[in-house]
């Protein structure tokens, strides 16, 4: 494997920068000026010394080959995730062959690179048996698997109960009620160890304050969380399928089941949500030979960003299996085979009716799906009163933006990017409209993330 | 995505709304059709919300598109090369305010090079991305210098997406005519017809790209409708004849000497007396040259100035203002005024047939120096007259150049665009060599970027003594920024020595040497990424 042509653009070194700020630092570190000794080896290896404002160069590494995306080393303080040294030295690397030529790498950085691929062939090597040594005693671990569900069944039942009285005395009454019943159903919620639900119960608690139409929103999400609560209360009668969907929305762990799928993936977007607590990073993934879309789910500690980061448009070559229940869509990347690489591929598209039956088809496997990803075809933005949407180029038909997506830099760019003709637009489709993530101009050229 | 089931798989008409209403009032208060009162009312009622929430959701269909757009003009200008787009997005990545300020440390500062680009990408005709251009046009909301070169720039799109969003509102008005374009020059009856029926911005506009194109017919344009226009609009469309004046101005000008309102004549007045052959030019020179008189009785000639007594009506019409500013006296305002609009080429006849070199030396008697002098470089700068810019500038290295001397460095900058280039550059070059860079910031705004070889090494050299001196970096941070911006980027491999930190002298500022080599590496950095900004566009 070589380095030769697969160096990366500076937009896709800046997509895996944790936040604007990391993302501004290190453009301005993307210059010769503050590196010395940056060389790159044919292993897929980056490194160089970073003048900061100490006496000693930060070290910095990047492994653009890692098995499980990009990994970084770097001698700063910072918590970034990449740190701006990371991210200015790949956008150095990335400028070409001149600042960071091909070369031996330097003891410091070869002893973490060898570091790093021994502990990977070690870990490959114990996973292979089968069970992890860190299993333990099976016996144990079904113990205290039956007691969670012993405290989740608790927990749904209250829930079920709340829900109940919520009903019998009207929903209008919420509206005074506050934040207050909720937040405190939620933490029940945590202590029963039912993380999904006491989101979802969060989550209820914002609706009386979201405008207009809010409590048929309001009774929508209490419907669903009934269901969910009576899914998890009837799992053992439910098909095998729906019976993981459940236990997976309600909040159990759940691991990848589904057989390594090989393949080139197109990373079509990354984009990272944030709450008080926890930041999640979500990445699309298109594989161009089995066109399969899988989401793989990353997450930081509240203010951090999630370790995963892939270079969007860029195709990687390797493993990725799914996790079981949702329709399948999630996915755990599994053994990468080659660096990413760019690609002028671009993943099929459909129509605007297509994408709407889509979504209701994928309702069937996980009704409290939110979005479906799919790839529209010939579509031009349109403005509709106040708000946008992608209108179908050789239909009469329109799928309307979310609401949120009209506050994003990335609509501004779709216009743009499209000026009134047909382009092509990868996003999440559900029943609150579509939020656009990436698209692709009518004539060649790369695709343009719009998160 | 709209609220639309299919109407095939609704069991009742309504029902939804009907779950809606009892699930606002409560089971208590009301119940669902179809289904019991009682205990197992408000279960009964999340089940039948469920599965309609569900079905509701699976039976989503698209809405009805609005109404098209017109697409955007084609934009015929070739696309960026891939580098160049490249380095756009990472200088418009770096937009104020997306991170603390505090320290500059040793990173460029490329929201200060986005200029330089735009004006590298604009000289070799490049289309910009059409992904870029949001970040494009807020770039330019924020700052109106940058406006000109980015909606030029931007092109043709970026209108067409100025008028879908109010925040972008600005390009439409820097557009003259909402966009539309301005009828070509040949096209006069499209010309005639906006100068008789626009609105003014867009006569303005129109007179000033004629007047470039074709003087005389946009001097004919302004004199068909002259009479009929308004005061203010008629000293706006004067001063658009500034570009390409020239003698055939000459009557038009005269004509408005009489007009009626002060400032419109005060206008044209200046505009004649910048035309060393106008009868105006003339008729001041005589006035002025009764004024001034080489005195030969003393031991050395001098010059000996008579200011004038009155201000008659003639030189009231001749844009002679009578009134002077509080604290100066009548007759000494009158007299700068008259040696001001009196052609230079006059005064070496009238002073002995003396050099301007000659005659800025003479000593001037009673304390006229300074207001002599300072008319001479009005004059200077108005006529455009090299020959006496360098008179009046001197030598760069002579003392008092540095100095408060006769001539303030507001007039010694203004002079200085009298000269060409490379003798600006020159001359810069041998005042900051002598006195060194305190007083240069504004001289240097004056020379052409990148700098010629000798002013940037005049700098450097300031610089390094700058630092060796032991004084902080940012009392020269003005002098750094520029340099950034300006130093010709071929000079980075000479700065090599600046970068490491020297060893602390006594008498240095605490720690000086660390800031001086960041900054000296900030400067270097910046100059690379200039460099590599004008290869990735390629020649022009």
């Amino acid at each position: 494997m070589t380095q030769q042509g697969v160096r990366w653009s500076a937009d896709q070194v800046l997509a895996l920068a944790p936040d604007a700020a990391s993302r501004k630092a290190g453009s301005k570190l993307g210059a010769a000026g503050p590196w010395s000794e940056a060389g790159s080896s044919d292993e897929g290896t980056v490194w160089g010394l970073c003048k900061g404002s100490g006496s000693k160069p930060y070290q910095t590494i990047v492994d653009i080959a890692d098995v499980s995306g990009p990994a970084y080393k770097c001698s700063c303080p910072s918590r970034k995730f990449p740190c701006k040294h990371a991210l200015g030295l790949l956008l150095l690397w990335a400028g070409g062959e001149g600042a960071v030529p091909t070369a031996q790498a330097p003891d410091w950085a070869e002893q973490w690179i060898s570091g790093r691929r021994r502990r990977a062939e070690e870990k490959s090597a114990a996973d292979s048996p089968g069970s992890g040594p860190g299993a333990g005693d099976p016996d144990a671990a079904r113990r205290r698997a039956e007691r969670r569900a012993e405290r989740i069944t608790a927990g749904a039942t209250e829930l079920e109960q709340r829900l109940t009285d919520l009903l019998r005395g009207g929903l209008a009454g919420v509206e005074q009620a506050g934040y207050g019943m909720w937040e405190e159903t939620a933490a029940r919620m945590v202590d029963a160890q039912a993380s999904g639900l006491a989101a979802r119960v969060r989550e209820l608690g914002a609706i009386p304050a979201s405008g207009p139409g809010w409590p048929v929103r309001l009774l929508e999400e209490c419907a669903l969380l009934h269901l969910l609560g009576q899914g998890w209360l009837g799992r053992d009668r439910l098909p095998d399928d729906l019976a993981a969907t459940v236990r997976a929305r309600v909040g159990l762990p759940v691991s990848p089941d589904g057989p390594p799928v090989r393949d080139n993936w197109l990373v079509l977007a990354q984009y990272d949500t944030a709450d008080t607590r926890l930041t999640t990073r979500r990445i699309w993934l298109h594989g161009v030979e089995s066109n399969r879309t899988a989401l793989l789910l990353s997450y930081g500690a509240a203010g951090r960003a999630p370790e995963l980061a892939l270079p969007v448009g860029l195709t990687l070559e390797a493993e990725v299996s799914a996790y079981p229940g949702g329709g399948r869509q999630r996915a755990s990347l599994g053994k990468q085979f080659a660096p990413p690489a760019p690609t002028a591929i671009r993943p099929p598209g459909v129509s605007t009716t297509r994408a709407a039956a889509r979504y209701g088809e994928a309702l069937r496997d996980d009704p409290w799906l939110e979005s479906v990803p799919v790839t529209l075809e010939r579509v031009v933005p349109v403005p509709d009163g106040d708000s946008w949407q992608l209108a179908d180029a050789d239909e009469d038909t329109a799928l309307p933006l979310t609401p949120a997506t009209h506050h994003r830099p990335g609509l501004w760019r779709l216009v743009a990017l499209s000026g009134g003709e047909p382009v092509k637009v990868f996003g999440e489709c559900g029943h609150r409209g579509f939020t656009p993530l990436a698209a692709w101009p009518a004539d060649p050229g790369p695709a343009v993330q719009l998160c | 995505m709209p609220q639309t089931p299919a109407p095939a798989q609704a069991p009742v008409p309504g029902a939804w709304e009907e779950l809606v209403t009892s699930a606002l009032l409560g089971t208590e208060r009301r119940t669902p059709p179809g289904h019991a009162p009682g205990r197992a009312a408000p279960t009964a009622l999340l089940d039948a919300a469920a599965v309609e929430t569900v079905r509701r959701r699976a039976g989503l269909r698209p809405a009805r598109s609005a109404e098209r757009l017109e697409p955007a003009p084609e934009d015929p200008r070739p696309p960026l090369p891939a580098a160049a787009a490249r380095r756009l997005t990472m200088l418009l990545a770096d937009r104020p305010g997306t991170a603390g300020g505090g320290r500059r440390g040793t990173a460029p500062d490329l929201m200060e090079l986005l200029p330089q680009w735009l004006a590298a990408a604009n000289a070799r005709g490049f289309a910009a991305p059409p992904q870029t251009l949001p970040a494009l046009l807020d770039a330019a909301r924020g700052r109106t210098d940058l406006r000109p070169a980015t909606l030029t720039f931007a092109g043709p799109r970026a209108l067409w997406l100025a008028r879908l969003n109010p925040d972008w509102r600005f390009a439409l008005r820097a557009a003259p005519g909402g966009g539309a374009a301005l009828p070509r020059p040949e096209d006069t009856a499209r010309v005639r017809q906006l100068w008789e029926e626009g609105l003014f911005a867009e006569r303005v506009a129109l007179l000033a790209a004629l007047r470039a194109r074709d003087a005389a017919g946009a001097r004919e344009l302004l004199a068909s409708t002259w009479p009929t226009e308004r005061a203010e609009d008629r000293l706006m469309f004067l001063d658009s004849l500034r570009t390409g004046l020239g003698p055939q101005d000459e009557p038009f000008l005269e004509r408005a000497l009489a007009d009626r309102s002060r400032n419109v004549r005060a206008t044209a007045a200046e505009l004649l007396s910048a035309l060393p052959g106008s009868a105006l030019a003339a008729r001041m020179a005589a006035r002025a040259l009764t004024c001034v008189s080489v005195d030969r009785t003393g031991a050395a000639p001098a010059i000996v100035v008579e200011a004038p007594h009155e201000c008659d009506a003639d030189m009231e019409r001749d844009g002679v203002v009578p009134k002077p500013p509080a604290g100066r006296g009548e007759r000494s305002w009158w007299f700068g005024q008259l040696v001001e609009a009196a052609p230079l080429g006059t005064w070496p006849a009238r002073l002995g047939g003396r050099t301007p070199e000659e005659i800025v030396a003479l000593p001037v008697a009673d304390d006229w120096q300074s207001e002599l002098h300072a008319a001479w470089c009005r004059a200077a700068v108005r006529q455009r007259d090299a020959g006496w810019a360098r008179a009046l500038l001197g030598s760069p290295t002579a003392p008092e150049a540095g100095g408060p001397g006769a001539v303030s460095l507001a007039e010694r900058a203004k002079l200085l665009g009298t000269l060409n280039a490379g003798e600006r550059a020159e001359w810069v070059a041998g005042f900051i060599a002598t006195h060194g860079l305190s007083e240069a910031f504004q001289l240097l705004g004056m020379c052409a970027v990148p700098w010629a070889a000798p002013l940037g090494r005049a700098v450097v050299d300031a610089l390094n003594i700058a630092r060796d001196a032991g004084s902080y970096p940012w009392s020269f941070s003005g002098v750094m920024g520029l340099a950034e911006r300006c130093l010709d980027p071929s000079e980075a491999g000479r700065l090599d020595g600046l970068l490491a930190i020297p060893d602390e002298t006594e008498d240095a500022s605490p720690g000086a040497g660390g800031y001086w080599a960041e900054a000296f590496q900030r400067l270097v950095t910046t100059l690379r990424l200039r460099a590599a900004m004008t290869e990735e566009l390629g020649a022009p």
